[in-house]
């Protein structure tokens, strides 16, 4: 490597102004259990230094990525994984389709791209239960399920969810009996994962619409179910 | 690499904390981060691999001190400097050098979007033979590349079964060093988890791992 990290953090605050460098002691020496959402000051500055020294020597166009934040913050989500899989619950060769050639199917919903090229479609029943990981890094469906949660990203989802998930899925209130299979996919390589949950008994008489407003995010990575009392997936 | 980054199986990692109700970026640095990241790999300097193994890089105390996207950023700059876009003075001034010419993006707004609609497929149409079928007991092989690869530690040495086959894709411990794409079989690879993790794990509970034909071998 040409440079540490340190070396960055140490110019990257000096560019953002001497006043922060207390924020850099504090980050390099403080909790290892600190809290993953708590996000401290100083990356915010050496981020905005950084991207105007882009911006200045053309290497990135700032409209761009603006671009590429409003996609993600509002176009891309798991709403589109939900139209999908309701897609699949009330109309049986669609599913069959989702099942067996599952990137032209979410294309025939009008998704698919970045991290999304080449997906696998999985279906959980009342002996199966599929859930999703990428033990290496963050590999998930962009396409359909947005941008990866915190937890997802996390060292204790991770690690754990290879080894343990059925513990897992207990943190995330899910208990499952032993006549049930746990079917876990390490996202490895470059297909990406859902789910395709159980559709909840007396949804018999719902629409479309309705049954994807009760599909979750977490239901599409196989750490929750789908039920009538579902909180409303966030768009 | 045998690093940090191969979470698989470690334990007492602590518990998995789900925050209700989440946005996408937490604060508005990891958005710019997310978004300047993906707008510096259009020039085409490096590929998802590459970057992927500039992260695994990171120190195994710095990789766990920082937070997601910080990760992102000093991996970036790492990247930045090796392929002399930026320099160290710059990241210091926060100013273009002297007589550095103003470059043009080659993403623009619209080439974002068909960015994100598009995508960058890792398939390959070659022909290459596939040496294991669906159905067909594999080992994984025990393998230590000192550089990037996609095997997982947690698996190596065992033996599974061929679900299915992905089809040829691109090989991610070549490409990432830049030493070619050497096309080949991507596998869908069922481990019982108790062949994984012994009798503490459910008899009926399974891994599957997706594996390129050169990490496996006939079992």
């Amino acid at each position: 490597m040409t440079t540490t990290r340190r070396d960055f953090l140490t110019a990257a605050v000096t560019a953002a102004g001497a006043a922060v460098t207390p924020d850099l002691a504090r980050v390099q020496e403080h909790d290892h259990d600190h809290d993953h959402q708590a996000v401290p000051s100083d990356p915010a500055l050496r981020v905005k230094a950084l991207e105007s020294l882009l911006v200045e020597k053309g290497l990135v166009d700032r409209s761009a990525l603006d671009a590429l934040i409003d996609t993600y913050e509002h176009k891309v989500g798991p709403r589109n994984g939900a139209r999908v899989v309701a897609r699949a619950w009330t109309d049986p060769a669609y599913k069959q389709r989702l099942l067996t050639n599952s990137d032209a199917a979410i294309a025939e919903l009008g998704y698919g791209g970045l991290q999304g090229e080449h997906m696998v479609v999985v279906e959980n029943t009342p002996k199966i239960h599929n859930l999703v990981v990428c033990t290496l890094c963050s590999c998930y469906p962009w396409p359909v399920l947005g941008l990866p949660p915190v937890w997802y990203k996390s060292a204790p989802y991770r690690s754990r969810a290879v080894i343990d998930p059925r513990g897992v899925l207990r943190e995330f209130g899910l208990e499952l009996g032993d006549d049930v299979e746990v079917r876990v996919w390490d996202s490895t390589a470059e297909l990406r994962y859902l789910v395709l949950p159980e559709r909840p008994a007396g949804t018999e008489k719902m629409s479309e619409e309705e049954l994807a407003a009760l599909v979750t995010r977490d239901s599409m990575v196989g750490v929750g179910k789908v039920t009538t009392e579902t909180e409303k997936v966030r768009a | 690499m045998n690093g940090v980054h191969d979470l698989g199986g470690m334990q007492d990692m602590g518990p998995v904390q789900a925050e209700k109700n989440e946005p996408v970026f937490h604060e508005p640095w990891q958005g710019r981060a997310f978004a300047f990241t993906r707008a510096m790999g259009a020039w085409g300097k490096w590929n998802l691999d590459a970057v992927r193994f500039q992260r695994e890089q990171i120190a195994p105390v710095d990789y766990f001190r920082m937070s997601y996207y910080e990760r992102w950023v000093v991996a970036l700059v790492e990247l930045m400097l090796k392929n002399r876009m930026v320099t160290h003075a710059e990241l210091e001034s926060g100013k273009p050098g002297p007589g550095s010419a103003k470059l043009t993006p080659p993403l623009t707004a619209e080439k974002a979007q068909i960015l994100a609609a598009k995508g960058v497929p890792a398939s390959r149409d070659v022909a290459v033979a596939a040496r294991f079928h669906a159905g067909e007991r594999v080992r994984a092989r025990n393998i230590n590349p000192v550089g990037h690869t996609r095997l997982v530690r947690y698996a190596r040495g065992k033996i599974g079964t061929i679900h299915m086959d992905h089809g040829v894709f691109l090989f991610p411990d070549t490409n990432a060093l830049f030493l070619g794409e050497k096309p080949q079989h991507v596998y869908s690879v069922r481990f019982t988890a108790r062949e994984l993790w012994g009798e503490q794990a459910a008899p009926q509970d399974s891994v599957y791992i997706d594996m390129w034909d050169d990490y496996l071998e006939e079992a």
